[in-house]
Formats: C-alpha cells, structure tokens, sequence
C-alpha cells in the first residue's frame, strides 16, 4: 500500500517538476508547480507529518502558487518564451552536468551510507522527542517542542514575518513621480468612464 | 512488493532538487526561475520528514515548519522585487538584470 502511494505520488512530484521547468508559459509552470507540491503533501502524509502536509497544500499550493499566478496576472508576463534556443551557448549542456554532478554526489553518499548501515547519514537524534512513541498526535507533538525547545525561533519568525510585510509593502508600493514608470496603480475598473 | 524505505525519499527529494536547480540554471523568466527555488526548498522539506521518520524525532519536522515560513517570507519579498523590477521592464528576463544599475 506505501508503495503504491509512494509510486503515484512520486511520479506526480517528478512530472510537475519537469512541468516548470518544460513549459514555455508561466502560467502553465505555476499550476504544474501546484501539482508537485500537492504530490510532496502526500508523501508527507506517507510519512507521520500530518501537520506540515496540511501546511504545504494551505500555505504552498494555496497562498504561495496564488502569489505567483497575481504577479503573473498583474503584469502581464504570460506571454510564452521561446525555449528552442539556447540564447548563452552551451548554458543548458552545463546545467545539466552540474545536476548531474549533484546528483551523482547525493547517490553515492547514500550508496556509502549504506554500507555503513545507515550511520553516517543518519547521525544521531537530537532527542527532542519521537514522533510515533508516547500519547497525543503529529500536531501536539510538533507543538509541544515549537512550543517550548524552540520557542525562541519561533518568536523570531513573527519578526521576520513582520519585516517580510514591511518590505514588501516598500518594494511593491507606487514609484515617487518623476522616474519613468509605466502607471500600475490604477486598474481599469476604478478608472472614470470619461477619462 | 518492496518496502518503500527512507532511501527511497531520499533519492526521489534528490531528483526533485536536481530537476529544480537545472531549472534555475536553464530558465530566463524571473518567475519561473523563483518557482525552481521552490522546487529546490521542497526537495529539502522532504530530505528533513524523511529523516525525521528514520530518526523518530519530530526536530526534522520542526525544521521544516521553520522553512515554510522563511520560504514564505521569502516569496514575498521575492515577488515584490519581480514586481518592481518588471514594472520598469517590462518583459525583462534574467539576461536583461546583467547590471547592478537601476
């Protein structure tokens, strides 16, 4: 049964990964975007993170892939790119040697990890508490230690949240008049019908 | 039928961060070279569960919790800088942004 959920999730995730980078048009990428991360909730699931996979499809397939699909709406970049040419000469062959040097490396070490019976890749655990031993579920389990061993970078994150909002806000707002900006602030609906 | 191991994840999560970051290396479009960044910190989110289950201790998880918020934190930010760079350019791609000049 894991193997079967395995499987189809895992050509899922594969096939939306190879979706972004293949398609010519944004929008296209966005929503094969949705399916990997869909695909990665699942194998989450498979894994007793029950939390973080309701997480990734609320925070990931929801907000995020919404972000990226307004900023392609907004500014009008769906228009499709041409990715017969290699406009830098031999960028695409170089690319695909560094992925396959990253991941010649990632394999090797886990075929060296096994003959160490797993030991040097999976270290030791930080005794922060198990995931499947003792009462409660995968979320007040998560909470108990974000709640209290990691309670500190969990404050620091609302501040980084904090200062996201803020620069966001900074960078996104309407240029100052005077520097040649094509207008963005005013959509058509909001505009008089006489002007 | 074989037993689905941790390794299994481990490889399908290098596959995945390997097809990201040639998508970053090959693509132009600003856009889509943030979605291969995502892609990337996706592969890793399921490197952390996977050891979080072959060690049985929730900190992988945790750590991923943490990732979810930078990576969130980080798309805002990111879009908003797209935003105002494709404002000024319209249809600009990563060849066009060569410069550190406005």
């Amino acid at each position: 049964m894991e193997l079967v959920v395995f499987v189809i999730a895992g050509v899922i995730v594969l096939s939306g990964a190879v979706g972004v980078i293949a398609f010519s048009n944004p929008v296209h990428s966005a929503l094969a975007l949705v399916g990997t991360l869909f695909g990665v909730a699942v194998l989450f699931v498979a894994q007793e993170a029950h939390f973080l996979a309701a997480v990734q499809v609320i925070v990931y397939a929801g907000a995020i892939v919404v972000l990226f699909l307004f900023v392609i709406m907004l500014l009008g970049v769906d228009q499709a790119e041409n990715l017969r040419v290699d406009p830098l000469g031999g960028q695409r062959p170089g690319a695909v040697i560094a992925g396959g040097g990253i991941i010649g490396v990632a394999l090797v070490t886990l075929v060296l990890a096994g003959e160490d019976g797993g030991g040097i890749l999976l270290g030791t655990s930080a005794g922060l508490g198990s995931l499947t031993q003792g009462e409660g579920t995968n979320v007040s389990r998560l909470a108990e230690v974000l709640f209290t061993d990691y309670l500190f970078a969990f404050e620091i994150t609302s501040v980084l949240l904090i200062i996201a909002v803020v620069g966001a806000v900074v960078l996104a707002r309407r240029p100052p008049a005077g520097e040649p900006i094509i207008p963005s602030a005013a959509t058509p609906g909001d505009e008089p019908a006489d002007a | 039928m074989p037993e689905v191991t941790d390794s299994w994840y481990l490889v399908l999560s290098a596959v995945l961060f390997t097809i990201g970051m040639v998508g970053l290396l090959v693509r132009r479009n600003p856009l889509v070279m943030f979605m291969c960044v995502e892609l990337m910190l996706n592969a890793v989110n399921l490197t952390f569960v996977s050891f979080a289950k072959a060690l049985d201790d929730v900190g992988g998880q945790v750590v991923v919790f943490f990732v979810l918020v930078v990576a969130a934190a980080e798309v805002v930010v990111g879009l908003g800088i797209i935003v105002a760079l494709l404002r000024r350019r319209p249809g600009a791609t990563a060849d066009d942004i060569a410069t550190l000049k406005g």
